[in-house]
């Protein structure tokens, strides 16, 4: 059961993610991006990190994704805007999805995939509840990394404001 | 080999016993097959919930504006819906050569009305039907809510309505109109608006209940609806949800004086009408989720509910459907609001309110114990 559902939202990942990359129009690209964090969603709940699904699809694909969508309705860039591409940019990318391609092989081959399991198991989690367990965690142990997120976050927001109105 | 063998098992449960062939089939028809006629139940119900809102809710303005409302079809025009639906499907449609993209023009109402669909999946409709006989059959326990209580129910909601966005937004911009694009970008504008003050009403309500299983939240209501402790977070939600619906007053996605029908101008025929229902829908799921927060759900008055499951989920009925009545009647009686008037409402007065009811609700929450 578990095993078909990976194998199914896997490929749909693996499709949406090859779209992304080769679709000639943005807003297609857009969609397949979506369509990916869609379908990783659904990898975490399998895994058991429903929360964690869910702020991917609040956060990812209901936020950003959106924000994508918006630039390119202002914007419209319906005419292919690769005109202006280098030649050394394709050496360069080339060279870095080769050294990608060899760290994930090197790590498929070489390490050990399902990792340790940790403080939280399964079971744990089941107990304690999967919100609480993040929360607990994140106002304990990583309360100081949280916060400086959320300092910059308001930092971000206050330069959108200041940067959108000058004569506020 | 064995590595492989090792990163799937950690993706069953851990501690679960080998299961045999028989186990195995059952698993897949306790993890598939029940699901899925839950589902189908669901849509169909949800469809036709929606042909008999609109039926409804023309005939509710008609009385409001003293006139009869659709009687021709059927007794009561009880037909109406239904020749709706046909005259909808019949209808000549063209696409013209201007859109954007094909493919995203017509999937478009689609992803609207699945996410529509998809949201009342968390919804407790009752409580578990316990196991009783049906000339000799042995009908096992029915629980009446689609997904099974994970304790992220209210933020579900919260991504679903997140991925509708698409739906209008993908319309107006693939249309290629400039009223289309206009009415997308009001659209998604006032959508992420006012999800804000939304999730602020929503937040109070969840520091009361300490759970985010809609379940437990229902539970939590038995003896108190929390309409009675967060009056404040109740209208705020009932206020969002009509802004969240597309709902007068706050239909400006469609204003038809100034932008003759927003992001939906270019769309006939059934594409429009799945906007519709997707429009509708969401008002459904707006109104049962109305409901379970504040309304107490199926639980409340506990001594009804716990007569028999039924009429408990008789009562989650009664109070969706009082509250699509409201949606109907403020339909009826209040007039459209300025965009600049809308956005103002929201950043300037609700959200703010929203917060200082939060503040209020956790500092109350962390003086009384209990």
């Amino acid at each position: 059961m578990e095993l078909a559902l990976f194998v199914v939202l896997a490929v749909i990942a693996v499709i949406a993610a090859a779209g992304v990359v080769l679709s000639k129009k943005a807003a297609t690209g857009a969609l397949f991006l979506l369509l990916n964090f869609c379908t990783l969603a659904g990898l975490y709940i399998l895994l058991n990190a429903q929360f964690i699904a869910v702020a991917q699809v609040i956060i990812y694909a209901g936020a950003i994704v959106v924000l994508f969508l918006f630039v390119l309705m202002l914007l419209s860039p319906g005419k292919e805007e690769s005109q202006d591409r280098k030649p050394y940019i394709r050496v360069f990318a080339v060279f870095l999805a080769v050294l990608m391609l060899g760290e994930v092989g090197y790590v498929a081959f070489t390490g050990v995939l399902s990792g340790t399991p940790g403080q939280y198991t399964p079971e744990k989690i089941a107990e304690v509840g999967n919100v609480q367990a993040i929360g607990q965690v994140l106002f304990t142990d990583f309360l100081l990394p949280f916060e400086l997120a959320s300092v910059l976050l308001l930092v971000g927001i206050v330069g959108a404001v200041v940067l959108a109105k000058r004569e506020l | 080999m064995g590595r492989k063998t090792i990163f799937f098992s950690n993706l069953r449960e851990a501690g679960k016993p080998e299961q045999t062939e028989t186990g195995k089939l059952m698993d897949w028809i306790a993890n598939l097959l029940i699901p899925l006629i839950k589902s189908l139940i669901l849509v169909i119900g949800l469809l036709v919930g929606f042909a008999y809102m609109t039926w409804a809710e023309r005939k509710l303005c008609a009385r409001f504006q003293l006139r009869y409302g659709p009687n021709r079809a059927g007794p009561f025009g009880l037909l109406q819906p239904v020749a709706d639906a046909f005259k909808a499907i019949f209808k000549e449609e063209a696409i013209f050569g201007q859109v954007h993209s094909k493919v995203i023009y017509v999937i478009a109402p689609g992803i609207s009305l699945a996410a529509a669909l998809l949201a009342f999946a968390v919804v407790p409709v009752g409580p578990t039907i316990n196991s009783f006989q049906v000339f000799g059959f042995q009908v096992p326990d029915i629980s009446l809510h689609l997904a099974a209580d994970v304790n992220i129910g209210v933020l579900y909601l919260f991504a679903i309505a997140g991925l509708g966005t698409y739906g209008i937004v993908l319309g107006g911009w693939s249309s290629n109109n400039k009223y289309s694009l206009l009415g997308a970008l009001r659209t998604t504008a006032q959508l992420i608006s006012y999800e804000l003050p939304m999730g602020l009403a929503i937040v109070s309500v969840l520091l009361l209940s300490e759970s985010l299983s809609l379940v437990k939240i229902v539970e939590k209501q038995a003896v108190l609806p929390f309409v009675v402790l967060q009056p404040v977070a109740a209208l705020i939600y009932l206020i969002c949800g009509l802004a969240e619906t597309n709902r007068s007053p706050f239909d400006l996605p469609e204003t038809e004086n100034e932008l003759v029908s927003g992001f939906a101008t270019e769309y006939g025929g059934i594409k429009f009408a799945v906007f519709f229902m997707a429009e509708y829908i969401n008002m459904i799921v707006v109104s049962a989720v109305t409901a379970t927060l504040f309304l107490g759900g199926w639980q409340w008055p506990a001594f009804l509910a716990d007569l028999h499951p039924l009429i408990a989920v008789g009562l989650f009925f009664v109070k969706t459907a009082f509250v699509l009545f409201l949606f109907v009647w403020i339909r009826a009686s209040l007039p459209r609001v300025r965009y600049d008037k809308l956005m103002k409402f929201c950043w300037k007065f609700l959200f703010p309110l929203a917060l200082v009811n939060l503040a209020v609700t956790a500092v109350v929450v962390a003086l009384l114990p209990g």
